[in-house]
Parts: structure tokens; C-alpha cells; sequence
């Protein structure tokens, strides 16, 4: 039986593959393996801990309680007429789900070379399974902010969620991709010119601080120069920052312009970080 | 079966030697320029082959240039070649972990690639949970692993501490978990380095087992790379030697391996280690009376050999074993000599009025007796022994044998 010349090959390595080209089909059969990855990374983290997994409320809460006391008081930032610790709290949970996916994602190659370097799998396993367990611990820290939520409504606090709270998925989503598009860039071009693992560690730290994470966006707009105003809104997260604040504590407003800007910086960002993420994946073994 | 399963074209990898620095942008961005413009890659054009002992003008080489081979199915393919041959670059390339430069490689089954056993083991997760993680990150689905599990956990001879944690596993305990996932895989097409290397001698009896159990009697098409000859002998039908990235030759196994064989004896007298075993003959010199070094000698000198060692972790009951081959590599007496921890240098004396007239050569390994065995030497060291008078100059070219005897005459 000769069948040399047909083409019913399984697969076929070549040195270029077309640009964009996600392969649903065998992503799919490795699904067991991301779930495996979710659990390792969750797992992983709190294993020989006594308090376990409250590690990750006892984060937030220690961090967003330190900031209450020194922006909230010592510099009295306002918080747009709500607690400013439940105020902060949104924002601490929502920056550490972008910047904890966003960090992770960004050393993908790096990490994981010894694994990457033996066995083949989608490579694009990596950065989805990074972004879902994130989405677990915010999980985790988002009922300890409903819980707070509803302790302060109890006692008549000043805070009114409202019906946008239902697209707090779209958030996520949008946040998702945005930190898995940008993570994936990163960590394709540090495989080569190690000069961004620098501009990471430190560009994050600045990120949050050009973020309304402890301030809101009213203060910024009321600040910056009228005819800068626009630049505030250039970050892809403050609108969403906003619709989440606005959603859960009825603070501020919410600005479609930049909520639409922010998901289509979302889905052109993630597709150019996949494009850039497939081309590295095949061969930044050669280069790391 | 006339099925062919793996088929590799004009296979070609290119590495760029020495740092990545400024100079490398210049180059991605000439070369995507190019790539733009419809043009061929420049860089393509330049690169040397592959020898790591010559320094080359060109800061490109070529791991592996031109490679065809085809596998059918079935078939258990031995990789051989000295260090830097390109083994390892072919490995990684039929694996998929990084891709030519040029050529490509067609398979018609699922392939798994065991580089290292373990790989993706979590140290925190207890055994349990890296059965499962190491066999999705091989390739298995969950409801695989759970089918085989008993036989896995089996097979590791871990079961007391499958719920711990394997930083808390020896390392040996670690191997043995990481094989036994690997070695229930079932895929289409198996490539295995050097992984038995690894493990005392009870395990890689059970690792050889069952590696000749998966070959013969499931009729598994499998790639494997050793440097160890007698595992390649044993597990192997085809074989292919590498030199400098190129083939040098294929076909049946024992051809291949005598092959490599004669590669390494370069038949001078004195031999020099080119491997990397940690526990191996480094150097061995014949030398005269006089400690000078000399490839042939009278039947009336006597002769040293002196053997150099490199042993990075001694063991006790480790041993020397030197076999003197005649010409037809007859063996013509064995010795041996108990190692003792922290000396390096053993010399042997082979004494006058010994060896009659002929070509000798020696085979030697180190070992504990009866365990294992180390490094291999077959063959090796080839000096000449001429008659200087003897008595039984008088018969010619008579083959007289190998050793004068010990023995006397009684005349009554």
C-alpha cells in the first residue's frame, strides 16, 4: 500500500505558518490540560498555608484598609460621595485581576521554558489558563466586596447599585482580553530583547497609578488641563473602572465613549497579541 | 507494512551563534524588510556546518542541514551521534517544540515526546495531581489517565506516597513517577531521549522492558536517541548516524551502530573522552618503563597503561575491568582492579615476556560488579607488540598466538 503521495497527513511542520492561525480544533482537545493548569495555579498557591485560600481576601483587605487610612485620610482623596474604603476595595480588586493576569501572561516564555523546551501543546493554553485562574481569585475577593457591600447598605450607608451591575461579565471579558493582547506582546518580545522585562516590572506600578484605582476619574477630569481631558480617558481601563464603580456603588458616571474605545482596544490588542504570540511560539526556544 | 508514518524533507536548522544584542535588531529588521519585498531571507544563504571544535568565520551555523528520512510504521528508529551531531535539534524539531528553518516534516500519527520524564511536574501538588497534570501536559485527556491510573501508580512503585507532595519524592522517586506516566501514553508515534539514563539498575530494567514491550508488541512507531549502543542494539530495527548535522549513514541497526563504532576508534594509541558521562574514562595512555609514551613495544618490555578516571559521585564495590583483544578482537585476558574513592590514576602493568608478537587493543569499562556498568570502551587504545629474539622467532610468520606460556618443561 503506497500512499506517499496523498495528503492525509495529520500534521505537517514547516518553518512559516500563516500569521493567524488559532487552532480551535486542537486547542479543544487539550481542554483537560487547561483545566489542569487552572487548578495548578490556584492550588499551587495557597499549599502549605494554614489559612489557605483566604490569603486572597486577606490581600485586598490589609492593602485596600492602608490606603483608606493614608489617601482616604491623611490625603483626603474624595470618592465621589461613597465609603472610600468600599470605594478603593472596587478598585483593588478589579486592578489586581488586570494586573495579576496582565504580569503573568507577559512572562508565559519566560517561565515556562523548561516545560515549553520538552513537550509540545498549544502554546496558546498558557495565557487562557492565567487569565481563568486570575478570574478565580477575583472571584473569591468579589463576594468579600458584595459581603462588605451589603453590610454597608444594612446600616444605611450611601451607596446604590443599580441594573448596570448585570454587565460586570462584559467587564471582565474585555478586561480579559486586554490583559491577555498586551501580556502576550510582552512576553513574545522579551523571548528576544530582554530590555522589557525592566519596563514591565516598573510600568505596571505606573499603570496603576494612571488608572482611577484610588482616585476617581471626577478628580482627574477636575485637575488635568481642559484641553487634556481626553487623555484620561486614553487608558483603556478608566472607563471600565468606571462602569464598575458606577454599577456596584452608584458613584460617578459612566463615559460610553471610552467604554467603547476600551472594547475595541480589547479585541484589536488581543488579536495583534495573538498574531505575534503564534509567530514567537515556534521558535523562541532558539532565542530565550 | 509498507505504511509510511513519519516522513522528513530537506530538514535544515539554522542557529545564530553568540550573543543577542543591538546588532540583532539590525538583522530582524533587514531580514523583514526582505520578507516584504517577496525576497529570500539573506541570512539563509550564509551559515557553516556544525563543528564545534573549529572556530568558523560566520556567527551562523547549521544544526542540521538537508535531512531525509522516512519511518514506517512500526518501525523503532535508533539516533546516533557524537555530542553536537544534532541529535537533540532533530528531536526538538520532530517534537514541535521549535520549527525549521527550512524543509519540513509530515507525520500521519499523534506523536508524544518523552525529552525528560517529569516535565511539568509542579513540586507542590501531591503525586496524584502531577499524574494528571504531567499526562494532559503529554498529550493524555483526563479520562485516559483515570483508566490507567492504577497501572501507573503501579508501575512508579510510589503508592505510599502518592498523596505527597513531590518536593518531598527523591529524585529517583520523581524519575520513576514521571516514566510511569509516560510510559502508559499511547500515541501514534513515541520519541524518547536518552531517559533511561537515569534510576537505579532495577528501573532501567523495568524502563527497558517496557520500552521493548511498547516497540514489539504493540507495534509503536518510535524515535530514540541514546548513546548507549547496547540499548540502541537492543531496542532498534533502523538506525541513523548524525555527524556535524548531516546524515551520515542509515539502514539496519547493527550497521549503523558498527558504524559509530568506528567513528569514535580513531585507532591511535592513546584515547581521550569526548563524552560528558559523569562517571567515565577520561584518558588512557600506554607508556614504557621510562613513564614515555609509546604505541609499540619488544615481547621483553614491560608494558604500562595507565588509566585516567573521572568519577563525580564514587560508589562502593566500583571496579575497573580492562580485557586485552588481540587483531580478530578475541579476548585474550582479562583484569581488574577495585576502585578506591578519591584516587584517579591506575596504572597496569603488563609484564615482560608476556604477549608474543601482534596488534592489540583493549576493551574496558568501569563498573560495580553485577550492577551496573558505566562507561564502554570497545576497542580502544591499539599498540603492537614486535619479537625482539625471541626463541620462537625461528617459525616466521607462524601465528605462534597470544601469550607466551606460563609454563616449564620437565625432560626426563
Amino acid at each position: 500500500m503506497q500512499k506517499d503521495t496523498q495528503n492525509d497527513w495529520l500534521f505537517e511542520t514547516t518553518p512559516r505558518r500563516k500569521s493567524f492561525e488559532l487552532n480551535f480544533k486542537e486547542l479543544y482537545s487539550y481542554k483537560d490540560l487547561l483545566v489542569l493548569f487552572i487548578r495548578r495555579d490556584i492550588v499551587s498557591v495557597y499549599k502549605q498555608t494554614v489559612l489557605g485560600p483566604l490569603w486572597f481576601l486577606i490581600q485586598p483587605l490589609l492593602t485596600s484598609m492602608i490606603q483608606f487610612v493614608i489617601f482616604g485620610k491623611f490625603a483626603d482623596i474624595p470618592s465621589d460621595g461613597v465609603p472610600y474604603f468600599l470605594f478603593v476595595l472596587a478598585g483593588n480588586i478589579l486592578w489586581n485581576y488586570f494586573s495579576l493576569s496582565f504580569t503573568g501572561i507577559a512572562e508565559t516564555f519566560k517561565k515556562n521554558q523548561g516545560i515549553f523546551g520538552k513537550v509540545y501543546f498549544p502554546r496558546a493554553i498558557m495565557p487562557i489558563s492565567i487569565s481563568i485562574s486570575n478570574l478565580f481569585k477575583f472571584a473569591i475577593q468579589f463576594f468579600l466586596f458584595v459581603g462588605i457591600l451589603a453590610y454597608v447598605i444594612m446600616n444605611g450607608g450611601e451607596v446604590n447599585p443599580n441594573m448596570y451591575m448585570f454587565t460586570l461579565p462584559l467587564i471582565l471579558i474585555v478586561m480579559a482580553l486586554i490583559s491577555m493582547g498586551v501580556g502576550m506582546v510582552v512576553t513574545s518580545i522579551t523571548t528576544k530583547y530582554r530590555d522589557f522585562t525592566f519596563i514591565l516590572s516598573f510600568g505596571v506600578s505606573l499603570l496603576m497609578y494612571m488608572t482611577p484605582v484610588i482616585y476617581p476619574t471626577s478628580l482627574a477630569v477636575e485637575k488635568v488641563p481642559e484641553h487634556l481631558t481626553n487623555l484620561i480617558y486614553l487608558n483603556p481601563l478608566t472607563g471600565l473602572f468606571d462602569l464598575f464603580r458606577y454599577a456596584f456603588l452608584g458613584a460617578g458616571e459612566i463615559n460610553l465613549l471610552s467604554l467603547v474605545w476600551s472594547a475595541a482596544f480589547a479585541i484589536l490588542v488581543y488579536i495583534f497579541g495573538l498574531v505575534i504570540f503564534n509567530k514567537t511560539e515556534k521558535s523562541f526556544m532558539d532565542t530565550i | 507494512m509498507d505504511d509510511i508514518i513519519l516522513k522528513v524533507d530537506n530538514l535544515s536548522k539554522q542557529y545564530q551563534l553568540g550573543q543577542f544584542g543591538t546588532g540583532t535588531i539590525g538583522r530582524d529588521v533587514d531580514r523583514w524588510w526582505h520578507r516584504i519585498r517577496g525576497k529570500e531571507d539573506p541570512y539563509l544563504k550564509i551559515g557553516e556546518t556544525n563543528d564545534r571544535t573549529s572556530k568558523g568565520s560566520s556567527d551562523f551555523v547549521w544544526a542540521i542541514r538537508d535531512i531525509n528520512f522516512e519511518v514506517k510504521r512500526g518501525e523503532v528508529l535508533g539516533i546516533i551521534g557524537k555530542n553536537g551531531a544534532g541529535k537533540s535539534t532533530l528531536l526538538k524539531l520532530l517534537s514541535r517544540i521549535t520549527s525549521p528553518t527550512t524543509g519540513s516534516i509530515k507525520s500521519r500519527g499523534r506523536m508524544a515526546s518523552l525529552l525528560e520524564v517529569g516535565t511539568g511536574f509542579h513540586p507542590e501538588l501531591s503525586g496524584l495531581e502531577n499524574i494528571f497534570l504531567n499526562g494532559a501536559i503529554l498529550g493524555m485527556t483526563k479520562a485516559e489517565i483515570k483508566q490507567k491510573l492504577d497501572n501507573i501508580i503501579d508501575f512508579s512503585g510510589c503508592v505510599r506516597y502518592i498523596d505527597t507532595p513531590t518536593k518531598r519524592y527523591s529524585s529517583g522517586m520523581n524519575v520513576r513517577l514521571g516514566f510511569a506516566v509516560a510510559a502508559f501514553l499511547d500515541p501514534e508515534i513515541l520519541v524518547v531521549d536518552e531517559v533511561l539514563a537515569v534510576g537505579d539498575a532495577e528501573f532501567q530494567k523495568q524502563a527497558i522492558g517496557k520500552m521493548q514491550d511498547v516497540s514489539r508488541n504493540e507495534g509503536r512507531t518510535v524515535l530514540f536517541v541514546s548513546h548507549n549502543m547496547e540499548s540502541i542494539r537492543r531496542l532498534c530495527t533502523k538506525g541513523l548516524l548524525l555527524t556535524n548535522g548531516v546524515i551520515k549513514n542509515k539502514g539496519p541497526v547493527n550497521d549503523i551502530v558498527n558504524d559509530y563504532i568506528n567513528l569514535n576508534t580513531n585507532k591511535s594509541a592513546s584515547y581521550m573522552s569526548i563524552e560528558d558521562n559523569p562517571i567515565r574514562i577520561q584518558e588512557i595512555k600506554l607508556l614504557n618503563e621510562g613513564q614515555i609514551e609509546q604505541y609499540t613495544f619488544n615481547h621483553d618490555d614491560d608494558i604500562y597503561i595507565r588509566f585516567e578516571l573521572s568519577i563525580s559521585e564514587f560508589k562502593a564495590g566500583m571496579a575497573l575491568f580492562v580485557m586485552v583483544l588481540d587483531k580478530f578482537s578475541n579476548r585474550v585476558f582479562p583484569t581488574q582492579i577495585g576502585l578506591i574513592k578519591g584516587k584517579k590514576v591506575y596504572t597496569l602493568r603488563i609484564n615482560d615476556n608476556f604477549l608474543v608478537r601482534g596488534n592489540y587493543s583493549l576493551e574496558c569499562f568501569i563498573h560495580i560488579p553485577k550492577v551496573r556498568q558505566f562507561d564502554t570502551l570497545t576497542s580502544v587504545c591499539h599498540f603492537k607488540v614486535m619479537d625482539n629474539y625471541s626463541d620462537l622467532l625461528i617459525h616466521g610468520d607462524y601465528n605462534y598466538g597470544n601469550v607466551f606460556g606460563n609454563c616449564s618443561w620437565d625432560i626426563s
